[in-house]
Parts: C-alpha cells; structure tokens; sequence
C-alpha cells in the first residue's frame, strides 16, 4: 500500500495547493524571463534593451535619430529617447489603431484641400514605414550614400523641417503626411502613459507637472497661491 | 431570408438621450419598447471605471468611445459643384457610438435656448428688416415657443442634476444668474459647479468689461444628488477626464447614469446592442412605416415590426436613414424643392489662449466638462446685430474640461512645433495657460445640405451621407466680431502672451480640427411642410408613425450648446406621442 501515490495524498495535495495559488502572471514572467536578463529589479544588470518588433533594423536607427531631434535631451527635460519612445512607438504601431480600425479605409482615394485632412490609402504604421524608407533613400542620394541616421543633427533639423513645411519631395509618401504623423507619434510617446512603453518612470510628466491618472482635484480647485503639490500616478499605480 | 421578430409597439433606434428619454416616457405609457443600438453596451462599472478610463491614449488617441469610422461616416465638400471626399479620420465632430451615444464622452454644458432664438427669423425681420437677411440664408423660426417648451427644459435639467444659478424664475430676476434668459419656473436641481481660476478670472474680466457674467449650466454635479426617477449622481471630482471620456465618478449626467438603471429594469423594455439599423420599412403606399431592418450581433438580417419608429440615432445618421428609406422627399438646391438633408447647420467655435508666468497656477489638468463662466451680452436680443454686422449671436466663455498632454498642449505665439523650444513651450505652457472660447451661431443657407454620396459607401453597401458645408460671410463676421470681443476682454487680464484665431474672409470650413459635435439641422422641424421635414411635435410629415428627435430638428444653430435642446425636444414630442398620437395616430398637424 503506497498512500503517498493516491489522489489524496497530504503531498500531492500541497503540492497542487501550492500550483493553484501561484498566481498565472507570475508564471507567465517566469517563463518569459531567464537569469541573464532579468530586468532591472537586479542591481548592476542594466536591463535588458527592447528589441522592435515592427520596425526593422535600418527603420530602428532612423527612428532613434529622428526623435531624438524632436524631443532631444537637454536642461529643460529628458529626450525621446530616455523617454522611451522609440519603443512606444515599435509597441503602438502593432495595434489595430495603426492599421487604421478607426479610419475609413474605403476607395477611391482622391487628392484634396488640406482641409479634409488625410486622404491616402495608407494607414499610420503604412505612412512611417513608407515614409523612413523614403526620408532614407532621400538622404543616400543626397548624402553620400549615408543613412538620415548616419547625418549631422545640423544636416537632420533641415531635412525635419523641410518635411514639416512640405518641402520635401519624397517618392511615395507626402513628407508633410510623414512628419505630422511621425511627430505625433513621438508626442505621444513622450506623454502616455508607461504601460504603453514610453514616458519612462513619468520623467516627461514631470517635466510639465501633470499629475497623470490622478484625476481627483476636489481639493485643489481653488487652490491659487501654491503649485500642484503631488507627483504623477500612473495607471499601474506606480508614484513618480 | 430575413429573420422577422415579434411586432412591438415601437422601435428605438439609438440609444443616447433622446432614445433613452423615449424608451422612459413610452413604457411609462405602456407600451412595449425595443431599443437598437449599433454599438456594444456600454455602463459606468464595466467601461468607465477608474483607473482604467484615465487613459489619454484610449481616450483620446484609439476613441474608444467615439464612433469608428471604418464602417460608417460621412463624406464632405465645401461646395456644390465639387467631389466629396470622405471624413476618414475623427476631426471636426465627434459622433458616439454604444449605449449612451454622444452622451457618454459629452462635456455637460447644458443650456436651455433664448425665447427669441426660438423666433430668430422674425426677429431679425422685425429688428432689421427682410434686407438684413442675406440671400441665400434660409433661416426660420422654431415652430415651438419657449413657454411651451419651459416644462420640458425643467424637467431634463431634472434628470440630469444640473448644476448652475437661475438669472430669472417666474419674471423676477435673481442675483448670480442670466438675466437674460427666459423664465424659469424654479431654481436648478443644484448650484453652480466651483470655479477653477480660469473661470474665476473670466468672471473678474467679464464685469470689468460690464458683461453679465454667469455660471454655466452643467450637468455635472456640485453634489450628491438623486433625480426624479431615483438616479444617484455624486459630485464632480475635476477629475480632468471629461468631453471625449465616460464619466468614473456616476458626476456627468448620461443616459447610462440618469435613465438607463431605470429602463433596464422594465419588463416592456428591450435593449439590443450591436444592432445595425439598415433602413426603416414603409408600407407599398409608402405612407407608414412598418418597423426597421437591421443587422444583429452575429450579421444576420433582422426585420423588427413595430408601429411607431423613433429614430433617434446622432443627427447626421438621423438624415442618412430617413434618405436610405425614402422618408420625406430629399432636398435638392438648385431646384429649392424637397426637405430631407436641407438647411444644415454647425457651430461656430473659435478660441483665444492666455498665457501666463509661472506664478500663475492655472493648471489646466483640473477640468470639469460643462462647469465654467459665460455671459450673454452678446447674444439673442442683447446684440446689436446691424452695429455688429451679422445674423445670429453667440457666448464667450471659460471651460476647462481637463487638459493633458496627450490631448495636445497649446503653446504661446512662435513656439516651434518640436526641438528644445518646443520642450520649453510646452514647459511654461501646460500649468500657466488657460483658454476663452466664443461659440458662434450658425445660420443656415441654402448651399449647406446633407444628401447621399453618389461614390462612397459604408460597410453594408449603403451610399454615405455626403455634407455639403462651407463658411458664409455672415458667420466669418461674426466670428471676428466675438473673438475680438474675447481678445479684449483677455487683455484686462495681462497675460504675457494671447493667441486668438477669428476665421479669416474666405476661409474654408476644416474638417481636421474639432470645432464641437453640434451638426444641427437636416430633417428641420418647421411650420410649413414644403420646407421642414417634421412638424412641431418632430413627427415626419410625410410618414406619421416616424419620430426624428434630435439635433437634426434645428432649422438653423444658435450661440449654445444643443443638448439641453434636444432634451426638452424630445420630451416634448413624447408628451404629444402619448397625450395625443397614441389616441389617435396619424399626423398630428395638418398642414
């Protein structure tokens, strides 16, 4: 008679106590980490650099140099790229929002005033892809055959601004309909929440003072004579 | 093979305000009701809760609550002659979609309407003459006076907790309020929301210009409060998560919040979600209506028969289905016959920005949606129209239904778009800044219609509604006219920058910027069945047993917001359904 065997053993039954209260979460990081590269909670192990997923390795630098020329690093506050917004938008590009759920889709598709805003049969993650491949090709057959990434900051604002004002011939994509896209991508990055990947540990709320998901100022409505006094909460909880 | 359902009494389609207001009145006649709703359910615990609706990027960048595009929209030109193109992103104007519609990501600026504006056309006539009306201008009078809708407002304010200070009740003006409006009868349900400073400062300027200012009616509450159908509201946190989201805190008043707990519970109420109305069906004479066709969760086709239609979808989907199923005779410009699609109308919204230092803690993340300060010195008969040059008025006032940084930050004059100067712009701007706006009647002309695309079409093979719009002279004065007036008015505060944005002559209408959701007009209630698509209790003329509540009703738009209308609109109609259409159907004005 071997009772440690049966179904109702007192070891089997802590054993599968003990599996059904680890809670799924747990065992899904468990599973989806390895010692190497376990994250920042480890001190003196930077953590681990987020590989893109959409983004190619020529469209990756691009779109590093290009926000960091948007939202660069300076006294004022922290870049895009301390931000994480590269990764936001790697991240923000995979979901159905950037493949246009939202917009109608439908043809034909016809040029018209600025006015009825954008008419392209592109989607946002269509326009980025399209629009760093142009913005590239621009600069190898200006530039030497260098990358946009490979240039000068003082030879990249040009290109950025010509692109804003649509001065900039791109084959395949409007460059205006590139950079506003491009930049609200970046701005969005920038600002969102940290479960979306950018706005690291809130730094570009704390820039501006804005409070996040606080949202609860019965008490402050009509404070005038000091500033807001608490540091942003994010959607996780997480105080900055 | 179309499904066919059981005939009820009547068949709803959409459920924001007016089908929520029409579901309550008519079970509470007793009649069997089914309620079709495109969008999902939608409720306060289950998808406005906190934290999860504090979420710019859900909000405000993928609209969870605003309608998708991708299978309905509308298409858009500024003139006669020229190609429509589609509205392909959300822009100008915001339709819901989902249980609660509109009135679930609304701001709560709940207005009634100037007794005068109700009668704008013989106002003008008499105060200038049939000459200062422009030609081309096809505005009329409301076939409904304010005393007779006086009741109705009452009773929605009622319902959605209101929060403000009467000017006037029952003749005698009272400190604190709009002595300008029309009487009331009683107090609001609740006083006026606190001001934050930017409402604060407006009130200051206001009076040292000599306007009258006053709190502007919300519905959001300034307290707990439990409305006639036993409703709880609690009171406005400021959260800052207002116009585009639904409310956490049960404080903006909604469908979901002040009606739907009622309805949900009532045995002849039927609430189907994600139920796609196609088209209303007519008898072969074509003088009935005989239920609706829709497309239901799983895409089957379903007939629902019922002997009222009510349809009570978004303003511009009002039209497109009454066009979609031959309801009235569509409008046409050139030949100036037909009633369906014309005299549309919109709202003209323009806004001054003003910029302070950094000891000036105006942080705009503080926001309540409808709560601020407005005046109407230069609105309804308060304004000379021949000194001031055009038809029409408006109210300048201060909001701030929550700004972050998602939703944009404005920045001071010069301040580029990205770089360091950007980042500094944003900087000094997001806490120390605060905006006015005027919001600008619009009058209605005969060039602005609504009809059906000839080239697009929805996702169920539908023709898309096709709006034709631009800017007249009259609305171009008037906005420079009222954004002047707001320029002065913020200069007496010293900002140390002012960024103001009056339409220039010749400006086209922009579809990209959002300038409000109130597209008034369309199927316009009216006197005279040649020109109006439904008489003055909002029935078809042409096909009785249809009810079009709605924005769509309004024969031109004024300086207010549209649904405090709206409200004491439909409430109207449903009095005249039940007091006089359910003893004896049939047209309920011979014309």
């Amino acid at each position: 008679m071997k009772d440690s065997d049966s179904a109702d053993s007192p070891l089997r039954r802590q054993v599968f106590k003990a599996l059904t209260f680890v809670p799924l979460s747990a065992i899904g990081l468990a599973a989806c980490s390895n010692e190497e590269t376990a994250g920042p909670t480890r001190p003196g192990v930077p953590p681990k650099e987020y590989q893109p997923a959409f983004f190619n390795a020529t469209e990756w630098k691009f779109l590093h140099a290009a926000c960091d020329r948007l939202i660069p690093q300076d006294d004022i506050g922290p870049g895009a790229l301390q931000a994480g917004v590269p990764e936001f938008i790697d991240r923000h590009m995979q979901t159905p929002y950037a493949s246009g759920d939202i917009w109608y889709m439908q043809g034909p598709f016809i040029e018209a005033a600025p006015q009825f805003g954008y008419q392209g049969r592109l989607a946002v993650k269509d326009i980025l892809r399209a629009g760093i491949g142009a913005m590239d090709a621009h600069c190898r057959r200006n530039y030497g055959g260098k990358a946009f990434a490979e240039l000068e900051a003082v030879q990249q604002d040009p290109l950025l601004k010509a692109a804003e004002a649509g001065q900039l011939a791109l084959e395949e994509i409007s460059a205006k309909e590139f950079f506003s896209q491009l930049l609200a991508e970046t701005r969005m990055g920038y600002f969102c929440d940290p479960k979306y990947g950018g706005n690291k540990d809130m730094l570009a709320w704390k820039m501006i003072g804005f409070p996040g998901a606080r949202a609860d100022y019965a008490d402050w409505v009509e404070v005038r004579a000091q500033p807001y006094p608490l540091p942003p909460v994010d959607l996780a909880g997480k105080r900055g | 093979m179309a499904i066919v359902k059981p005939r009820v009494d009547a068949v709803i389609v959409g459920m924001g305000w007016t089908g929520a207001i029409m579901a309550k009145e008519l079970t509470d006649a007793g009649l069997r009701v089914v309620a079709l709703e495109r969008g999902p359910d939608r409720d306060t615990p289950t998808d406005f809760s906190y934290p999860k609706v504090a979420d710019e990027i859900q909000g405000s960048v993928h609209r969870e609550f605003l309608q998708s595009l991708s299978k309905e929209t509308v298409t858009a030109r500024h003139s006669l002659n020229a190609t429509a193109v589609p509205y392909r992103q959300i822009g100008s104007f915001k339709p819901g979609t989902g249980v609660g519609g509109a009135g679930t990501h609304w701001s709560g600026c709940h207005f009634r309407v100037l007794p005068e504006d109700l009668a704008l056309h013989s106002n003008m006539r008499q105060r200038y003459g049939m000459k200062f009306i422009p030609d081309g201008m096809t505005i009329a009078d409301f076939p409904v006076s304010y005393d007779e809708l006086e009741p109705h407002f009452d009773h929605f304010e009622q319902v959605c907790g209101t929060s403000g200070k009467a000017g006037v009740i029952n003749g005698a003006r009272i400190p604190g309020g709009n002595p300008f409006e029309g009487s009331r009868t009683r107090e609001f349900p609740l006083g006026p929301t606190r001001n934050y400073l930017g409402a604060e400062m407006f009130h200051r300027a206001a009076r040292e210009m000599g306007y009258h200012s006053y709190p502007i009616p919300a519905s959001n509450a300034s307290a707990a409060y439990t409305n006639p159908y036993g409703c709880q509201m609690g009171p406005c946190n400021f959260c800052g998560f207002c116009s585009d989201y639904g409310c956490f805190n049960y404080s903006k008043a909604s469908p979901n919040v002040s009606i739907l707990p009622v309805l949900r519970l009532r045995k002849e109420f039927e609430l189907r979600a994600n139920a796609q109305v196609l088209r209303v069906n007519l008898d072969r004479a074509r003088t009935r209506a005989t239920g609706v066709t829709y497309l239901d969760a799983q895409g089957r086709e379903v007939e629902q028969p019922a002997d009222l239609v009510l349809l009570c979808a978004f303003s511009l989907y009002n039209v497109h289905l009454m066009l979609l199923s031959g309801i009235g005779k569509p409008y046409d410009p050139i030949a100036n016959t037909g009633t369906v699609g014309r005299n549309y109308s919109y709202q003209n919204l323009n806004r001054v920005t003003l910029f302070f230092d950094e000891s000036v803690q105006a942080n705009g993340f503080i926001g309540i949606g409808g709560g601020g300060a407005t005046f109407d010195d230069l609105n309804g008969k308060q304004l000379d129209n021949a000194k001031a040059g055009f038809v029409g008025g408006g109210v300048i006032w201060a909001r701030q239904p929550g700004a972050g940084p998602v939703r944009g930050i404005t920045t001071a004059p010069g301040v580029p778009n990205w770089g360091s100067a950007w980042k500094q712009g944003v900087k000094e701007a997001f806490r120390h800044s605060f905006y006015f706006e005027v919001q600008g009647s619009c009058m209605s002309y005969r060039t602005n219609y609504l009809d059906l695309d000839p080239t697009y079409r929805d996702a169920f093979g539908r023709p898309l509604l096709r709006m034709t719009f631009d800017w007249n002279a009259n609305e171009i004065r008037g906005s420079k006219f009222l954004v002047g007036k707001a320029l002065e008015l913020s200069k007496t505060l010293n900002p140390k920058a002012l960024s103001g944005d009056a339409k220039k002559d010749g400006e086209h209408y922009n579809l990209t910027r959002y300038q409000s959701t109130h597209t008034c007009g369309g199927a316009v209630m009216g006197a005279d069945p040649k020109t109006s698509a439904l008489n003055r209790y909002l029935q078809s003329w042409d096909i009785p047993n249809v009810f079009v509540p709605g924005a769509n009703a309004f024969p031109q738009n004024n300086g207010y917001n549209p649904t405090g209308m709206v409200g004491a609109l439909s409430y109207w109609a449903a009095k005249a359904i039940r007091e006089q259409y359910l003893k004896s159907p049939g047209a309920l004005v011979h014309a």
